[in-house]
Formats: C-alpha cells, structure tokens, sequence
C-alpha cells in the first residue's frame, strides 16, 4: 500500500473543489455527524423533491481531505435519488470499505477511488461520514 | 550535566527496532499518548507471573505473601519518586479513574450528608453546598473536565474555569475572582497535553490555600517527564497514569494528602476495601486499601516499579535536559518551514515537548497520513482536548511528543516529513 492508493488524484481533485456545497433555510431533515476522534463534521440537509420519493442535498463540512472528497461524491452520485436508490450506494460504499464488495464504477462512481482507504482502518470512519449521514437524514425526512 | 546515551536507551526499547509501512524505520513521536516500554518492565512484569502470581492481600501461601510484597513493594519505590509516603498512593485503572475517584468523593460524601449517613472525620471538605464552586482551566484533557462537568451536574456547583492567553497559557488576570471563597477544588494540569505548557503551580497554590480550597494535579504529562515532588508543588493531589512513564498499560495512580485521603468515602466498592461486613452494613479500611477494591493489577504496579527504577537510573533532571534541548530544536526546525504554525508556546520557557502544529491548507489527519508512510507515528485529532482546539479555532493539530528515546535525527525526520506532505498535496510555500 502506497499514498498514492489513497489519495487517487480523482479524490484531490474532489477535495480542492468539492461539488454541492451548501445550504437551505428549510430542509426536510437535517442531521449534524461528528468523528469525535478526529473533529470531523458534517452538516446534512435533504430536501424533498415534489411529487417524488427523491431529495436534494445540500451541505456544509469541515474535515480531511478524505471526508471532504466523499462528501462531494456522494453529492454527485445522491443528489435528487431516494432512499431506495441511494441506500444501494451507501451499502456499497461500507461493503467496499471492509473489503468484502469490489468497487463498482456504476454504483458508486468517483467513490471507486475511495477504495485505497480500506487500506487505512482509522480513515473508514472519515470516508463514511457523509454517507451516513445522508442515510440518516433521508429516513428522517420519510418519517416525518 | 552528561547527555543521554539513546543509542543504549533505544537498544532496551525493542518496539523500537520494529519496521514500519513497508520497511521503513519507526519514527515514534506520541508518547504524550501511550510511551513505548524497556524490556526492563516487560521482564518484571513477565517475572511476576512466572514466579510469583497470585492474587495480593489474599490468602497465606508463599505465592500470596510474594505477590503482596512485590506489590507493596512497588508502592513503595513508586511513592518515593514522587516524594510521596507509600500509603498515601493509591493504584488505579488509570489517570482518569484517579481524577474520578476525587470528583465521587465529593458527591458520595454529599449524598451521604443529604441522608445524614455516617462519614470519615474531616470529610466536610467534601460536602457540597449550593453555591459552591469548583474551579479548572480552559487547557484541561477531557480527563479533568468531563467528571468535573459530571459532578456540577448532579449538585448544585457551578464549575468554573481559567481561560488561556493568545500564546498558550492559563490567564490569571482574574484569578483571584475565579479562585475564591466558594471554590472547594481547583483542578488543574501540570502540563498541558495539546499545547505543552507547564502551568505555574506555585502561584495557584498560594491562592488555594488563601480561600482554603483543595488543589489537585493532573500530572499525566509531567511525572513522566521532569522531577515532581509533591511536598515541594504543595498540592492536595497528584493524578497520573504509568503508561506514559514507560510503565505498562491498566494503572494508574493517585496521591492524596493522607489527612485527606482518610476523610474521603470510597469510590468503587467491593472486596479488599473494607473493614468488617454484615448484612446491614459495613465498615471500611483505611487509605489506601479503602480505595482499591477488588483483586489489584500488582503486576502493572511491578512493571511501573521497574519504570520508576529505570527512570531514576537516568535521573529525572537529564530527562527533562533532554526533552528540553529537543523541544527547542523541533520549535526552531517547524517555525522555519512556511504554512506551520505551532498551537501552544512558541519559546521553551515553562515548556514541555508537546508539540501541536497546523499546516496551512492540510488537515491534521492528511499531515498524519504522510508522516504515517514515512514511519513517523505522530498524533491527529483534538487530544481529548476539544475546548483548547476550540479556544484556538482549529478543528484539530497534529502533534508531537519527545521522550528519552528520540533524538535529533527523529525532529529532523518530522521536519522533512511535513514538507513532504506540503509538497504532495501541492501546498508548499
């Protein structure tokens, strides 16, 4: 295992220009999750698209640069899905990260990169930050 | 004064000969987490279960008797290096079960006020009254606020706290406003685990004992690392764990005066703590028994024993020579590299060798990462220490601890390795 493995130019990439950063006034969840080893955090608000069972995604986040590169791709990959659609995704990601799934391109796209973390016990946490929260967030928002 | 030998320091370190991330060697820069152990403590500890395991203060065999005496024994070495009486030192799990074991002393000996239950003589200092404040600083390891935050909780004190100065100290402008007739414990560190600052013990203690309130010292990051006396310090308590002092992991120690150690009611309860047992009630030993029940770690307590001698063999003053000499060379080295940025005193004066830095533009945990691959384990994150981050508006520092087994070479392989992680995230300067 090399650095390199880890920090794929794809995931820097992501982490010096993260997409879909932001936030709105009126969310239909919102959900705040910390590493508490580490300090990383994130701020997670969905939005339910009308007439749909999809949500929008907007967030805020502070952290490494691997919590900050997964965000932004489960930003790309989750944006305006549903729980349904997105939990595939999230089960994928958690499956890749104990190294009992192969990355799938077409479930996870840029979040294949992110398999070099699996690598690094003490990171998994700082890859699945954001998409347990988004998970968390989306079954708030349906049970509300 | 000589300088330390580490080429023979390291060779009684066997950890130390270990490779690292695909061959490299290790560069260990966290012992303010956990330091590494001689084989002199391993071979005590490994000599006690050979040839004299059993449980201590039980039984009449010749194991029994052995183990009680190695036991003992260590009490006794363990006190001396810290100018303490043996009987006034109690073990632990840990540092932070000691700190505990005084914060329950006050809402046991408070609860039992409430419902009128017997207590020692002199436990007063201990019942809390509404009003009552309890003081500690803004520099505190989660190990000295959180029970702190704990007992405030479930009494009527309000806790209180010195806040710190732009450069890394306690802020002792209103101290006599922070310290006053209220407070009936101020508890503090000796050496600060984030920013490395060693706190002026002498100027708080006189004015603890100018409103008669109790000082206790958290002294995780200084008994490890320069001379400690606690009759010189004039403190009412010393906390500090034997991990870090080259000791083996699960104990832990507290020194009370033993006036105090007497009026305090018991923390954890159950087997060797107590004096006569009916089943209406019972009566309990006296320190330091009455505070440690259960079958005792005595071969921690041996493994700490042969850290204590190991230590004294080098003598406490060289210790913290070293560490000094090393603590400036890392300050001199990091400051000259652009985007770094020390969190905590940037002089030696009253310093010890915690060193929290952050790079501009990288976070703590990338700044770990490629140390990590270089074989340099350092530490990321908060410390248990989230109030200083925050007083400080990082989200997290990496940080740096020297002991007796690093030297120069080890500051200089730091050094390289931030500029190698500038360079492979494309943010040097």
């Amino acid at each position: 295992m090399n650095l390199e493995n880890m920090y794929q130019e794809i995931i820097l990439d992501h982490y010096k220009h993260p997409h879909g950063k932001g936030q709105v006034e009126k969310a239909d969840a919102e959900v705040t999750h910390v590493n508490p080893t580490c300090g990383d955090e994130i701020t997670l608000q969905v939005v339910k698209i009308p007439g749909t069972e999809n949500f929008n995604i907007f967030y805020q986040n502070q952290g490494c640069s691997i919590s900050q590169a997964s965000a932004s791709i489960l930003f790309d990959q989750l944006n305006g899905k549903s729980l349904a659609e997105g939990e595939i995704a999230v089960d994928h990601m958690v499956a890749m990260m104990q190294r009992t799934q192969e990355p799938d391109e077409d479930i996870l796209g840029d979040g294949i990169a992110l398999v070099g973390v699996s690598a690094y016990p003490a990171r998994v946490k700082c890859a699945l930050l954001s998409w347990m929260a988004w998970k968390d967030a989306v079954i708030q928002a349906q049970g509300s | 004064m000589s300088k330390l030998d580490v080429a023979a320091i390291q060779a009684d370190f066997p950890i130390l000969s270990r490779k690292v991330r695909d061959g490299k060697k290790l560069v260990y820069l966290d012992s303010g987490a956990t330091s590494q152990k001689p084989k002199q403590v391993l071979d005590a500890e490994r000599d006690f279960y050979e040839q004299r395991n059993s449980a201590v203060h039980r039984g009449a065999h010749q194991l029994a008797e052995e183990a009680t005496d190695a036991y003992e024994l260590a009490r006794k070495k363990i006190a001396k290096f810290v100018g303490a009486q043996p009987n006034e030192i109690v073990f632990t799990k840990n540092a932070t079960e000691a700190i505990n074991l005084v914060a329950y002393a006050f809402l046991n000996a408070t609860l039992k006020a409430q419902f009128g239950k017997p207590l020692p003589d002199g436990a007063q200092k201990f019942i809390l009254k509404p009003g009552d404040e309890i003081l500690v600083t803004e520099m505190e390891h989660h190990a000295n606020l959180i029970p702190w935050q704990e007992l405030a909780d479930k009494t009527e004190v309000k806790l209180r706290w010195i806040g710190l100065t732009d450069d890394g100290r306690l802020d002792l402008s209103n101290l006599a406003q922070l310290l006053n007739s209220k407070t009936k414990i101020i508890s503090l560190t000796h050496q600060s685990n984030l920013l490395g600052t060693i706190n002026d013990i002498d100027t708080i203690v006189k004015a603890a004992k100018a409103v008669d309130a109790l000082v206790l010292l958290d002294a995780c990051q200084s008994v490890p690392h320069m001379p400690v006396d606690v009759r010189k310090l004039g403190v009412d308590f010393l906390t500090w764990s034997g991990h870090k002092m080259l000791g083996p992991l699960g104990i832990g120690c507290l020194w009370g005066r033993s006036e105090l150690l007497a009026s305090m009611p018991p923390f954890i309860t159950g087997g060797s703590m107590i004096e006569t047992v009916t089943m209406e009630g019972s009566t309990f030993a006296a320190p330091p028994a009455r505070f440690e029940a259960g079958v005792p770690m005595a071969a921690q307590a041996v493994g700490l024993a042969a850290a204590v001698d190991y230590l004294s063999a080098i003598g406490m003053e060289k210790v913290a020579a070293h560490e000094h000499a090393l603590t400036e060379l890392a300050i001199e080295e990091l400051l000259q590299i652009p985007g770094v940025r020390i969190i905590g005193p940037t002089n030696t004066d009253n310093r010890g060798s915690a060193i929290s830095f952050v790079v501009d533009g990288l976070h703590p945990h990338d700044v770990g990462q490629v140390l990590d691959n270089n074989g340099i384990a350092v530490r990321v994150g908060h410390h248990c220490a989230w109030p200083v981050c925050r007083r400080y508006e990082v989200p997290a520092t990496t940080r740096a601890t020297f002991y007796i087994y690093n030297d120069d070479s080890d500051v200089f392989a730091l050094r390289d390795g931030i500029i190698a992680a500038q360079k492979f995230f494309g943010v040097s300067k």
